[in-house]
């Protein structure tokens, strides 16, 4: 197959020895095995790469753009990005599993992110929080099993004067109820579970 | 003849419905063959009357709050356009007591200016404060901003203008300034509401700290949670790169200053300054032993300039109007004003920016008319998740550093949450530990782990599992986690822990006695050296 890391052998050479492609071949099966966010394909990782490799400091930037545009980062594509900006893989492992924001899994396709601080708390995110479990029926970290929603919890959206605050499918809702919830949830998923 | 409508862009103001008020306006008008024009501004931070949409009416805006974007219909039928009389009409926006009444230099342009125009900026004041400095030049502006007693606002309250001198006589090159805007204590959104509503002036301050150190290269480290801020922040700087006003040649003062923005990942502790730098530099955020500090041996391991939002948002007024401006206001040596964030279950909630000092019942029921339910306040906690609670008797504390340190507290980053008559003090203090849990970086030994057995020790007390003996436990952990800490992650929780259990033992299923080793100050009598067997088990 083509050299996905760049077309030419010349200039991905040292990539590809690398990278077997027993490995790439399972990574690109995994990237478009499932839908929701970008499909990648190592291409796509190499590009980000060289894009924000010359950054002091690149590793954080590189792991966002991948985890913005893919949705999550491949741990197939970790060897990459690693041997691109001259770091042992579990240097990269290290960074990845540090930050909650990055992702090893793909998420459902909407992903709704619930705070759970002192504030919110203070106006009734415990009882929001419930409701939105019970009314997804997953738990915080779970992804449904249609791959619809991916609960997260999130401390602190700094939204704290208007809590309870939570964040769905990107937009940001203060004073929410387990009722606006309900309406909110309906708005992007006309035919979710009914609540119980 | 178009009219000026204001609705703001805050990012609070959009998760009440400001999009929609904005595309409601947009359609009425048209479908009335109106002129109207739309400024998304930034927000005042009177969040009870958000979203608060402001009318250029003859003398001054006139403001409507909070406008639902059904509302907006009947705001034409009344003809608002001309600023006239109806059910959500507040008055003269500058005049409404709430915020009429406070301070406002940091806060000065929040929700007046267009925050993505230059021009608007300028218009208010903008960049006087970067033109006086390259006029005083690097020794002059560190003497003034040491003169002007500024503390830094992000929660350590170290004096501003000693960690730039220590910077300026630094030898080594090149040098940063990383502004730390990972504002993560929950009850805070002051840098929030700067970067969003008034970047510019964010821009401006590490300007002048560039220009005062000898700094050439710049970092924002935002947190990811914020992407408001960010685009607001893009907007800014690539305004501010075309304009001159960064890149090379600053102003023709002949330095040049580059600014980039990196953006955290949702680690709490990113927000303690060392775990700030590892991550810049690529690293997980962990924290870093001091000495070195930043000012000498920083990101990259050189001489690093280090403040918070709010800190940097407020050297361009200090610069501009002189050190003794600021000196003037504020409390013991809390000096100037300091930008209270009131939330929780607070009725008004929202920014507010007095002079240090003022009271914190002053700012609970005078500000926030009490809770939101209308039930009594029952606590108050104030400096974020790692500071102490307060009881509604303890509530003429006055918000300065010294004062709120008098009481065993943190004054933080200015966050205060309320909370009512329903809330369990046993729960926050376990969530006080679990958070710290959570969030650790796991360097150190007394946070790492004190904090899971910190929470499981509440349990048992909570579940009446040898309270007494148990109690013996976290009064150990507490102590530990407090001195032998490597940051105020670990360092700080037994605040929140050991008030709650100081002010609320019977929501712990104890008696006052039980918990008389707490001393006012929130500190540990009679318990001998810093055990282990906490963390040794039960």
């Amino acid at each position: 197959m083509k050299n996905p890391f760049g077309g030419d052998k010349r200039e991905g050479a040292g990539v590809e020895n690398y990278f077997s492609n027993r490995l790439l071949v399972a990574a690109m099966d995994a990237g478009n095995s499932r839908n929701g966010g970008a499909d990648w394909d190592a291409r796509m990782i190499g590009e980000i790469v060289a894009g924000l490799a010359a950054k002091p400091g690149a590793l954080m930037p590189v792991l966002h753009a991948v985890n913005e545009r893919v949705g999550f980062i491949p741990p197939e594509a970790v060897p990459a990005i690693a041997r691109a900006l001259n770091l042992s893989r579990a240097e990269v492992h290290g960074v990845i599993s540090f930050y909650r924001d990055f992702r090893v899994e793909r998420p459902g396709r909407k992903i709704i992110r619930v705070c759970r601080a002192e504030s919110c708390q203070a106006m009734g995110a415990v009882a929001l929080a419930a409701h939105i479990q019970a009314r997804l029926g997953i738990d915080f970290g779970q992804t449904s099993g249609n791959g619809d929603f991916t609960l997260e919890p999130v401390y602190c959206l700094g939204n704290c004067a208007c809590s309870p605050a939570i964040v769905v499918v990107g937009d940001l809702h203060g004073r929410v109820t387990p009722k606006r919830f309900d309406e909110i949830l309906s708005a992007i998923a006309p035919d979710a579970r009914r609540p119980r | 003849m178009t009219v000026a409508v204001y609705v703001p862009r805050d990012s609070s103001a959009v998760s009440l419905g400001a999009d929609a008020v904005a595309g409601a306006i947009r359609a009425e008008a048209a479908s009335r063959n109106l002129g109207v024009t739309i400024v998304r501004n930034g927000s005042r931070g009177m969040f009870s009357h958000e979203p608060m949409v402001e009318v250029a009416a003859g003398a001054g805006r006139i403001a409507y709050g909070p406008v639902a974007a059904g509302d907006v219909a009947s705001l034409f039928d009344s003809n608002f356009l001309a600023g006239r009389e109806h059910r959500l009409r507040l008055g003269l926006a500058g005049e409404i007591p709430w915020l009429k009444s406070q301070t406002r230099l940091t806060f000065a342009r929040a929700g007046v200016t267009d925050p993505a125009s230059l021009d608007d900026f300028i218009a208010h004041g903008g960049y006087l404060g970067l033109k006086r400095a390259i006029e005083l030049g690097a020794d002059q502006v560190v003497a003034q901003l040491t003169k002007s007693g500024l503390r830094g606002r992000g929660g350590a309250g170290f004096p501003t203008g000693m960690k730039w001198k220590t910077a300026l006589d630094a030898p080594a090159a090149p040098k940063y300034v990383v502004c730390n805007a990972d504002e993560g204590d929950s009850g805070t959104f002051s840098d929030r509401m700067v970067m969003e509503g008034d970047p510019f002036v964010l821009l401006e301050g590490m300007t002048i700290a560039a220009l005062a150190v000898g700094a050439t290269q710049g970092y924002i480290y935002l947190r990811s949670e914020y992407p408001h801020a960010r685009r607001a922040l893009s907007e800014a700087i690539a305004t501010a790169y075309s304009t001159g006003y960064l890149g090379a040649n600053i102003l023709g003062s002949g330095k040049s200053f580059e600014l980039e923005i990196r953006l955290g990942a949702g680690a709490y502790v990113c927000g303690e300054e060392t775990a700030m730098l590892e991550s810049i530099e690529g690293r997980r955020g962990m924290v870093r032993f001091k000495p070195p500090f930043p000012a000498l041996e920083g990101l990259f391991g050189k001489p690093t300039v280090i403040n918070n939002v709010v800190s940097f948002a407020t050297v361009p007024i200090i610069i501009e109007r002189g050190a003794e401006f600021f000196r003037s206001l504020g409390a013991g040596s809390s000096r100037g004003t300091m930008p209270f964030q009131l939330a929780g279950n607070a009725k008004s909630p929202g920014l507010i920016e007095t002079p240090m000092g003022v009271r914190l019942r002053e700012i609970v029921h005078g500000y926030g008319g009490g809770t939101a339910s209308g039930a009594k306040v029952r606590a108050v906690q104030v400096g974020g998740p790692l500071g102490a609670y307060f009881t509604e008797s303890m509530l003429d504390v006055a918000l300065d550093f010294e004062s709120v340190a008098a009481r065993g507290g943190i004054l933080g980053h200015g966050g205060i949450v309320v909370f009512d008559e329903t809330v369990d003090m046993a729960r926050m203090a376990r969530y006080a530990m679990e958070f710290c849990a959570v969030e650790s970086c796991g360097k150190c030994t007394p946070c790492r782990i004190g904090s899971i057995r910190g929470a499981e020790v509440i349990d048992d007390i909570i579940n009446r599992r040898r309270p007494r003996e148990n109690l013996e436990v976290l009064r150990d952990l507490c102590d530990t986690m407090k001195f032998g800490s490597l940051c105020p992650l670990g360092g700080l929780t037994p605040l929140p822990v050991l008030s709650a259990l100081k002010y609320f033992p019977g929501d712990f299923g104890l008696t006052p006695r039980d918990v008389d080793f707490i001393g006012a100050d929130l500190t540990i009598s009679a318990s001998g050296a810093a055990s282990t067997h906490a963390i040794a088990g039960r």
